[in-house]
């Protein structure tokens, strides 16, 4: 058991630490969810992507690094401790790539992957519907066998970014007869096609994170189906539990949010009132590096990733929360004041929501991994 | 980087665990408490066939210069099975602490060894039934007698108060031996979190009520959820605090440890309903263990104020 890097893998690093602390922006770029933040956002990808740092993990032909899994992690604590700006293109860099690398054709991988990795497309998820939250299987968009294609028509929610990307992936049952989770297509649907209308919708902070996808009677090539009509769920399936996924969510986010708290506490008096729940933060964020560097050494080995990936959900949720509120006391009277601190507390708080809640991580984990008796889900 | 334990650690993990299985751990506890030690002292003969007490005893001794990453892995079995005796301080303190023949009896498994160690090892285990007996002050070693015997919360851990005697000149390695004292609590208290958190996921798959087991109600469900999650995360802590070794890490692995334990604890409780309220019940001595550990080798708040530092 060991923690030490080998010549290579420090090389990447330093050579990343080197590229990020010149590059990274001294401004902070606006948010994302405006108009004017989105383009900075996108602007910054491309400089990313130059530079071959957009998708480490990705095969060089698609602007990749054949990086690692290893590399990839420190890639991203080097990416958050340089203050670097979130990823615009999170849901089709970390969702829809790698179903496209399992499931996708070479001619779609092709097509998407190199756009995707400068952010010239970016990708909304379309998932959530109003009647299909916690239990996706239960939606009701449908896609209709047509001349070349598919026919889709309903309505989707809570899609993040959708107000300004470019397209969406999402499933659709495409077999009227079927039941939940039988009979569904997984498709990317371009958001300035003839019938879809997005309707963009303000988040706690005021601004247009979200949006309602509107799609009446919308055409969809076949060579944007993957994977075969009516295997969507298993498809699908494989987006949810990537080992390059969000379900092996970044440590680094948590470390350099634990640093600044950390920072934060002293530059504030070390206020006694704080100090256990500043010193749990830093403890969690190291508690999940070293998670992960171990998840790291058994998928590397060839072990997959399973239930295991909604411990880490739990975990880091919990985390996220725990610790931006913390800062908000340390802060006191400041901490109505819109900043680094109150914004990240606002966007902690979707975390046990978004992508499985922490209810619907927990009934996996005692199902999955300690076995217990099944129940109503 | 290969963060994982070694095919030789985690056979060396089952061997202990196998042989831990066969015996009972539970009224040895009851009659260690009752000052009866012989039970307790042969499960510790045992161990040392195993090569448990040679762990960290330098190879001129008949040890094996084990790594504190071995030394994690036994102790956590040894917290898994709630085995009582001052191990933390014959098998992780000790050895550290002296460069002498008596620890080719420790490595035997012959002497027991009882430290206090100032200022956060105040009392000194069962010192009634060690033959050495030292503690630790400011870089120094000192003998000690033992003065009045304190109850603990865990009536099988024997306290005595140490009346210092003889000086015996510096310590090898104080802070060395304070790092893997602290390391080995910890590893013990994650061992004892997996016990109750095993024994409470197989009592709610077989207890029944309202027609059903209790483990397919989900609010039962997800109180052992929190603790799995808890578990899994204090673990790598531990391990990494052991390749490490740098104050920070431990003393974190030292406080997630805890938290996580005493989570598994305070469920375990709750998950058994009355029976586990009940001395019979082996849940008893692991929720008053897991308290006693939690406080011993540095309190949560030293700790964390380590992890600020
Ligand atoms: C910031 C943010 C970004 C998002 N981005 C996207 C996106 O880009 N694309 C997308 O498709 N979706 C997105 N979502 C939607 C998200 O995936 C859903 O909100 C989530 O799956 C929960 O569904 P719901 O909101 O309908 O809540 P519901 O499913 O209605 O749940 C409401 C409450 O009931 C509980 N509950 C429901 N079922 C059970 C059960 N079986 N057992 C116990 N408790 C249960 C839930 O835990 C929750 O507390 C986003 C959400 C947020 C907050």
């Amino acid at each position: 058991m060991d923690l030490d890097l080998d010549e290579r893998t420090l090389a990447f690093r330093d050579e990343a630490r080197a590229w990020l602390a010149a590059n990274v922006p001294a401004e902070p770029l606006k948010s994302f969810d405006t108009a004017e933040g989105f383009a900075q956002h996108r602007e910054w990808e491309c400089r990313l992507a130059d530079a071959r740092w957009s998708v480490v993990s990705w095969p060089r032909e698609f602007g990749g690094r054949d990086a690692s899994l290893l590399e990839w992690v420190l890639f991203e604590e080097e990416y958050y401790a340089a203050g670097a700006p979130l990823r615009v293109n999170q849901n089709g860099i970390f969702m829809l790539a790698p179903t496209l690398f399992s499931h996708g054709t070479e001619e779609q991988q092709r097509r998407i992957l190199p756009k995707m990795a400068r952010s010239e497309e970016v990708w909304a998820q379309a998932w959530s519907e109003p009647e299909a939250g916690s239990d996706i299987a239960a939606l009701r968009s449908t896609a209709t066998r047509c001349d070349g294609g598919w026919r889709v028509s309903g309505q989707k929610t809570w899609s993040s970014r959708a107000t300004f990307a470019d397209r969406a992936f999402g499933l659709f049952r495409s077999d009227p007869d079927s039941v939940r989770h039988k009979g569904l297509i997984y498709l990317m649907v371009d958001l300035r096609a003839e019938g879809v209308t997005v309707r963009p919708i303000p988040q706690l902070d005021g601004e247009p994170g979200f949006a309602e996808i509107f799609f009446d009677d919308v055409f969809v090539p076949d060579q944007d189906v993957i994977g075969a009509p009516g295997e969507g769920w298993r498809v699908a399936m494989t987006t949810a539990n990537n080992e390059r996924g969000l379900s092996l969510r970044s440590p680094g986010r948590f470390l350099a949010a634990a640093d600044r708290l950390v920072s934060l506490w002293h530059d504030a008096g070390r206020p006694a009132h704080t100090a256990d729940r500043v010193a749990d933060a830093w403890i969690g964020a190291r508690a999940y590096q070293l998670y992960t560097l171990g998840t790291v050494t058994r998928l590397s080995d060839g072990a997959e990733l399973g239930p295991e990936s909604s411990v880490n959900k739990l975990f880091w949720s919990h985390l996220d929360v725990a610790l931006h509120e913390t800062a908000l006391d340390i802060l006191g009277p400041d901490a109505e004041l819109r900043g680094a601190w109150s914004d990240g507390w606002l966007f902690s708080l979707a975390g046990p929501i978004y992508g499985g809640t922490d209810q619907i991580q927990r009934s996996i984990v005692a199902e999955r991994l300690l076995g217990l008796p099944k129940g109503a889900r | 980087m290969r963060f994982a334990l070694s095919g030789e650690q985690e056979q060396f993990s089952r061997s202990l665990h196998d042989l831990l299985s066969g015996v009972d751990t539970d009224s040895a506890n009851r009659s260690w408490a009752a000052g009866d030690h012989g039970p307790g002292l042969k499960i510790w003969r045992r161990l040392a066939e195993l090569g448990v007490t040679a762990l960290a005893v330098p190879e001129k001794y008949d040890g094996f210069g084990a790594t504190p990453v071995d030394l994690a892995v036994g102790f956590e079995r040894l917290g898994y099975h709630c085995v009582p005796g001052p191990w933390t301080d014959t098998v992780a303190v000790l050895p550290s602490l002296l460069d002498d023949e008596l620890l080719t009896s420790v490595a035997s498994g012959e002497t027991l060894a009882s430290v206090a160690f100032a200022p956060h090892v105040p009392y000194a285990l069962d010192s009634d039934v060690a033959d050495a007996r030292l503690a630790v002050e400011k870089g120094r070693l000192r003998a000690f007698t033992p003065g009045a015997l304190l109850s603990s919360v865990d009536g099988s851990r024997r306290l005595f108060q140490p009346v210092a005697g003889d000086d015996l000149g510096t310590a090898l390695d104080a802070e060395h031996a304070f790092e893997l004292g602290c390391l080995a609590t910890a590893a013990q208290l994650l061992g004892t979190g997996r016990w109750l958190l095993d024994t409470s996921v197989a009592y709610a798959a077989q207890r029944k009520q309202y027609g059903r087991e209790i483990g397919g109600y989900q609010a039962v469900k997800h109180l052992l959820a929190d603790v799995a999650t808890g578990l899994a995360l204090a673990e790598p802590l531990l391990f990494g605090a052991a390749v490490t070794l740098d104050r920070r890490d431990v003393s974190a692995a030292k406080v997630a440890c805890g938290d996580a334990a005493h989570l598994a604890a305070r469920t375990g409780l709750q998950v058994h309903g009355a029976i586990g309220y009940t001395a019979e019940h082996a849940l008893g001595l692991r929720l008053t263990r897991v308290r006693a550990l939690v406080g011993a080798w540095g309190t949560p708040r030293f700790h964390r104020e380590r992890v600020l530092s």
